[in-house]
């Protein structure tokens, strides 16, 4: 009770100090908040791109219905592929129709339709890297109706290598990030106990516990945390609500994101104060 | 109630403070410990007060040994033994009875007896009308009584003074001199540090005790010089 009416009273007693440290908590988060931004949408984008990756099997002309129905069944039971759809001549003939309409003309001239038929292999989330689409490609050609099997390698390790590198360049500026955060939000909290130095010091001299005497800066940084992750939270979002009205359509973070983002910050808040605090105790 | 047995304190940076002191302090007496600047009058107060340990022997304050107390019950000593400095560390911004008040609050006391205890103790030092006002609108006597009046809050067996007449005129001097022997008539032991030999002249009554390059030189209890 008296650490948490000692912690408002600091706020009251020095409201610029206790101010500045929140906002440079605040700020400190900010970074870390909009780099979760960036980083969870070019995740988002990344992995809508790896939903499209698929393995076509081109079939040759003269293979027969039951055989096409055995294929579909076997390659659907594979535990890495999600659906198996069949394209009929027909059907890849009017897809060509509609997604190129420019050759439209050539396409209705023809007297024999030269596009194969094919098997569609949509794959489990998961189960894109190239070493199982590889498998998965080379389980089609076992077939020996299937004439071809593709899914644009080389743009799949492309995909895959970004997506490393995405990961890896996260983590590391992620890290950074934080790290960089800590510390900011460490000086602040630093600074606003070195302000009050005289007053752990008294409370030393005159018998208070060390426990007594840490509780309030241990709640003072508790709540210059919260309010920190607060400011950062609403910078962030109306960082986030000016891009998507203005530029281009962007997602949210996640919840836990966020709360892991403010309870961070209130941990790290306790934390310094913790440590600040400890440097003054020592000192009578 | 106080007592030095072959404390010495060695510094790493400075040597030795202290070497090979005994003393006694008894209840109620009032003692001035003096001598050079770095002769170890300060860092005998910071022994008592257990703001330092020995590095040799052992300082006991009442029933509290600096061998066996940790740093964590240090708390229980410093409820024991106020302490008053020539620089009076009052907390600036905040009016006499809110300094006092601090003291009892951060000690544990009860929210209801806070404030008449503040001022009951800003009477004893003589300073109940100025109780309302902010530290930095006293002369610096009447700072002095503030941090006085605090080091009183706990009830301690003694009082510790760092050349507390260091920063004040005379007659600021005598009148915190007189609060001393009041305070030291009811029953507390006062042990004050000073260098002013002119000042403990004035009281020849009190016990003295000298210390040179950190060894106890003079005690006039001992009535003989002390040394080797």
């Amino acid at each position: 009770m008296y650490a948490i009416r000692e912690a408002l009273a600091a706020f009251r007693r020095a409201p610029l100090l206790t101010g500045l440290s929140a906002a440079m908590v605040g700020l400190a988060l900010l970074v870390v908040g909009l780099f979760g931004l960036a980083a969870h949408n070019l995740d988002l984008a990344l992995a809508s791109i790896e939903e499209r990756v698929e393995v076509v099997a081109y079939l040759r002309d003269d293979v027969r219905q039951n055989e096409i129905d055995l294929a579909l069944q076997e390659i659907s039971a594979l535990e890495q592929v999600r659906s198996v759809r069949y394209i009929s001549k027909r059907d890849a003939l009017e897809r060509a129709r509609a997604d190129l309409p420019d050759f439209g003309a050539l396409f209705s001239d023809l007297a024999v339709n030269p596009l194969p038929q094919s098997l569609e292999i949509e794959l489990r989330p998961g189960a894109r890297d190239p070493a199982v689409v590889d498998r998965v490609a080379e389980a089609a050609m076992a077939y020996p109706f299937v004439e071809d099997a593709r899914y644009g390698r080389e743009w799949v390790d492309r995909l895959f290598t970004l997506r490393r590198v995405g990961a890896g360049a996260t983590a590391v500026l992620g890290g950074a990030f934080a790290l960089v955060a800590a510390l900011i939000i460490a000086t602040a909290l630093r600074i606003a106990i070195f302000a009050r130095r005289d007053e752990i010091y008294v409370m030393r001299l005159v018998g208070a516990r060390n426990g007594f005497i840490r509780r309030p800066f241990l709640v003072e940084g508790a709540m210059a945390g919260l309010l920190g992750g607060l400011i950062a939270w609403g910078l962030t979002y109306a960082t986030y609500r000016s891009v998507y009205v203005s530029l281009f359509e962007i997602v949210w973070i996640p919840d836990p994101w966020v709360a892991a983002g403010i309870g961070g910050g209130v941990l790290f808040g306790i934390l310094s104060s913790a440590l600040a605090v400890r440097r003054h105790l020592r000192e009578i | 109630m106080i007592d030095l047995k072959n404390v010495s304190k060695e510094y790493p940076r400075r040597g030795h403070a202290l070497r090979d002191v005994s003393l006694h302090v008894a209840k109620s007496e009032f003692v001035f410990l003096t001598g050079h600047s770095g002769s170890g009058k300060s860092t005998t107060m910071r022994l008592i007060h257990m703001a330092d340990r020995p590095t040799a022997g052992e300082v006991r304050v009442a029933a509290y040994s600096s061998e066996r107390i940790s740093d964590r019950e240090v708390w229980k000593v410093r409820r024991r033994v106020g302490f008053v400095f020539q620089d009076f560390r009052l907390l600036p911004g905040r009016t006499a009875t809110e300094n006092v008040a601090f003291a009892l609050e951060v000690t544990g006391t009860k929210r209801s007896e806070i404030l008449p205890r503040s001022q009951k103790l800003l009477g004893q030092v003589g300073l109940s009308a100025k109780s309302g006002a902010l530290v930095h609108e006293l002369s610096g006597g009447e700072q002095q009584r503030v941090a006085i009046a605090r080091a009183l809050a706990n009830d301690p067996y003694v009082l510790l003074a760092d050349e507390p007449t260091g920063n004040l005129d005379d007659r600021a001097t005598r009148g915190i001199m007189d609060l001393f022997w009041d305070i030291n008539a009811r029953g507390m032991a006062v042990v004050m540090a000073t260098h002013d030999m002119g000042l403990i002249g004035r009281y020849g009554h009190a016990r003295v005790i000298e210390l040179d390059d950190g060894r106890l030189v003079y005690d006039s209890a001992a009535a003989t010089p002390a040394g080797d």
